[in-house]
């Protein structure tokens, strides 16, 4: 981090007021500091988060309890959860609008700098709490990232208050991130700059933004009734006191369906945004982007039940969200269609980032698939809780969201750095990767096909050959992440000199100003014409 | 957007490296272990949790007076543009709808426990097999006030005080927006005295909720742990106690600051995100008077 201190200040212009040390990344308020802060903060918990899978597939390489207690296992796969969530991929996508939306719309800074430095510096506080609570008597959570009462509840060990504590700073630090996004777009674009004149990327951020605001304060409310019901003698979710444990279900899933889509709709802006740079044509049917990418966040709000089909709702009630989800899958359809549809007769270059945009494309589109499948009830009243559902997202969030970042982290890594990274590391890393991944998740499918339940730390013999291979997968493709490491710190230190736009296909503002950004960009806003 | 010229953008301030909010992180960190320590031991009643949850409280009160008094000096010194007032503007406005969704968690479990959980106890639709396995003594009603295990309580009617605290904080609302008007016509004396009446108004307000709890817990029979009614009464009127108590505490600030002679009748952001944050408390209170009291 201190090399990055050095590149970056040797290009400022504006030495003005800019601290040294730790002390200008504490007391930051500046937009690329802060995003640059929130990326390495989500790197370090994608490995934690890492580490804890690894420690998952140890112990499901073979049948058997080998090497953890199966309480442990438990908190492995909820802490796992956690963080891979609200550790790594939300604050990594803060991380890239921090970045880059202030460069995009030509704005000065983010619109509130000090909540903006404010939203970061809890985030390391509550996962502190949170992994801290691994090592309290008793356990940390071991009920799932779902944490469902009432295993939360009646049933869950002494740490309980610090996983609800901690969840509130996340959700506190998630939701003052998302009012500043949604101010900056819409108070400081540059002249001219229509929100229809939005880069996707933008948008993409604008309308994740929104759902941020709405679902977080529900997630607040849900911890607390788990808080009120684990200590203070409240019944919410205890139906001897006239409450009910599928409400729970409920107030989670409201807030948890809309959450997936925060972390898939940013996604969907960075990949609209690599693929016109290196198929060198405009973006297919950006207005219907636009459109689409509104429609899934609306159609997030009343979804949220396919994850309850198994808890013995009303007919009602099944299909309606059966129908609603599966409507879903229109403007997705539209999406995948003007990525191809971008690409069509383009004049492409595979560099590291389209090439994760494009196993992006497909992969993701194949765990889209497995999602309609989930969606028909009576098919996932056989799929509910099994390995299928674990490859389904993670089919969306590791080669989907996660694909997603990396390919954002490659294509912009010379206007951070200043340095071109090393195309021929990014390229192993990728194949390393896209290898790796399948083998991991792709084998999950016939093992949920064939019953193999979820969240158990002890399978039956037959499925004892692919969870082999899945295990094996599992630690080819954490291990390839070292390579990322390597990478980054590689390019932060040097390599050739990145131009003001080192791709020429690329479009937007950010390219217009130098490689690395200045400190300061647009302090007087660019007229867009 | 027609309002942007060139010259507003070219003045939006951005501020200087600060320390508050790493004050305010650590603060809200010594919160959340306190808090949390607090709250796990509970019932033996061990440890220093309480004290650190009472320092992380210390330490954010002052984290806000440190940070707001920052804002307001440079407010003062009028480095703000109209443009840096309308960013305030918007994130005070999504603020207050995030507030209104947490509020959404909790009126969506009382609808979901009345609507379904309740009359399913009871055996309505397909539950009928539940309702005699379990708890066939169990009548569904509401205000429930006999759970499925026995807990009796009684059900507050929405007469007398809750009635007088409606109207309390309904004519809180219309003094508060006679305040803002006040201060838009540069009306000083004025403002001061419907400012004055509508934090009266909030702390007669706050005093009777206390009456009613106490009455509430000593003499019905009703309390927090009485089941899915006393867990929805308290928990939706308790968190709109709390946010009463910041929304007056806000407006008492506003008080001295227009004591001292801050604001104007067209840059006085701070006090319209006060009378904003008012107006909202009032109506989540309607709804509370309608959906817990009344329905």
């Amino acid at each position: 981090m201190t090399t990055a201190t050095d590149t970056i200040d040797a290009h400022d212009e504006h030495h003005d007021h800019k601290m040294t040390g730790l002390k200008r990344w504490l007391y930051t308020t500046n937009h690329k500091d802060i995003g640059t802060l929130y990326l390495w903060f989500s790197f370090i918990m994608l490995l934690t988060g890492g580490a804890m899978a690894m420690v998952i597939r140890a112990e499901l390489f073979q049948p058997g309890l080998q090497i953890i207690e199966p309480d442990f296992f438990n908190q492995m796969t909820t802490v796992h959860g956690l963080i891979m969530v609200f550790g790594a991929i939300m604050p990594a996508f803060t991380g890239l609008a921090n970045w880059m939306l202030p460069m995009m719309i030509g704005a000065p800074d983010m619109a509130l700098p000090r909540l903006n430095n404010w939203s970061f510096w809890i985030l390391p506080f509550a996962f502190g709490i949170l992994l801290s609570s691994l090592f309290m008597e008793g356990g940390g959570p071991n009920f799932g990232w779902t944490f469902y009462a009432p295993l939360s509840t009646t049933y869950s060990n002494g740490s309980t208050a610090f996983f609800v504590f901690a969840v509130h700073i996340m959700g506190i630090s998630s939701i003052m991130g998302a009012i500043n996004i949604v101010v900056t777009i819409m108070n400081l674009r540059a002249p001219g700059m229509t929100y229809m004149k939005m880069p996707l990327f933008v948008w993409t951020f604008f309308i994740t933004a929104y759902l941020l605001i709405a679902v977080m304060p529900v997630l607040a409310g849900t911890v607390t009734m788990v808080l009120t019901d684990t200590y203070f003698g409240t019944d919410f979710f205890n139906a001897a006191g006239g409450g009910d444990p599928v409400m729970f279900q409920h107030i989670f899933w409201f807030f948890g369906h809309p959450e997936v889509y925060i972390m898939i709709l940013p996604a969907f802006g960075i990949v609209s945004t690599i693929i016109p740079a290196f198929a060198r044509k405009k973006l297919f049917g950006y207005s219907s982007m636009v459109y689409a990418t509104s429609s899934i966040a609306f159609l997030s709000f009343i979804v949220w039940a396919h994850h309850m089909f198994t808890t013995g709702m009303p007919l009602a009630g099944e299909l309606f969200f059966m129908y609603c989800t599966m409507l879903i899958a229109v403007p997705t359809g539209v999406k995948v269609f003007n990525w191809v549809a971008t690409m069509w007769k383009g004049s492409m270059t595979f560099e590291t980032p389209m090439l994760f945009s494009l196993a992006f494309v497909i992969l993701f589109t194949i765990g889209g698939f497995s999602g309609l499948m989930l969606a028909m009830t009576p098919v996932d009243f056989q799929y509910h809780d099994t390995y299928f559902v674990v490859a389904h997202f993670h089919y969306v969030l590791v080669t989907g969201s996660l694909f997603s970042i990396y390919a954002a982290a490659y294509y912009w890594l010379p206007k951070w750095t200043g340095h071109m990274y090393s195309e021929k590391l990014g390229r192993f890393h990728f194949w390393c990767s896209l290898i790796s991944v399948n083998l991991l998740f792709f084998p999950m499918h016939f093992l949920g096909l064939a019953g193999m339940p979820r969240r158990i730390p002890d399978y039956a013999l037959q499925f004892a050959d692919f969870n082999k291979w899945v295990s094996i997968g599992g630690f080819a493709f954490g291990l390839s992440q070292l390579i990322f490491l390597v990478l980054v710190i590689k390019c932060i230190r040097g390599g050739e000199k990145a131009p003001a736009k080192p791709w020429d296909g690329a479009e937007g503002l950010e390219w217009e100003v130098d490689s690395p950004a200045p400190y300061h960009t647009f302090s007087t806003p660019p007229e867009i014409k | 957007m027609t309002t942007k010229t060139e010259k507003e953008y070219e003045s939006y301030y951005v501020p200087d490296a600060s320390h508050w909010p790493i004050v305010g992180a650590v603060a809200l960190f010594l919160i959340a272990i306190g808090a949390g320590s607090y709250v796990a031991n509970i019932k033996t009643g061990e440890g220093i949790g309480g004290w650190v949850l009472l320092a992380g409280i210390a330490l954010i009160i002052y984290m806000i007076v440190g940070w707001f008094s920052n804002v307001i000096n440079e407010s003062m010194e009028g480095k703000y543009s109209a443009q840096m007032d309308n960013s305030f503007r918007q994130g005070m406005s999504w603020f207050i709808f995030s507030e209104v969704m947490f509020f959404a968690a909790f009126f969506g479990a009382l609808l979901y426990a009345r609507v379904f959980a309740v009359p399913w106890l009871g055996g309505a639709g397909n539950n009928l097999e539940t309702f005699q396995v379990l708890w066939p003594e169990f009548q569904a009603a509401w205000p429930l006030t006999k759970t499925p295990d026995g807990t009796t309580t009684e059900a507050m009617g929405w007469g007398g005080l809750p009635l007088y605290n409606t109207i309390l904080l309904m004519t809180s609302s219309v003094t508060a927006h006679f305040a803002h008007v006040a201060l838009e016509q540069n009306k000083r004396g004025a403002l001061k005295v419907w400012l004055g009446i509508t934090i009266l108004l909030g702390l007669a307000f706050l005093a009777l909720q206390v009456e009613e709890y106490i009455y509430a817990y000593s003499s019905m029979g009703l309390t927090l742990a009485s089941g899915i009614y006393g867990n929805t009464f308290f928990m939706l009127t308790g968190f709109h106690g709390m946010h009463v108590t910041l929304g007056t505490i806000m407006l008492i600030v506003m008080f001295f600051r227009v004591l001292k002679g801050h604001f104007t009748p067209d840059n006085h952001f701070a006090f319209q995100a006060a009378s904003w944050y008012w107006h909202f408390v009032d109506v989540v209170w309607v709804l509370l008077f309608i959906f817990v009291y009344i329905l």
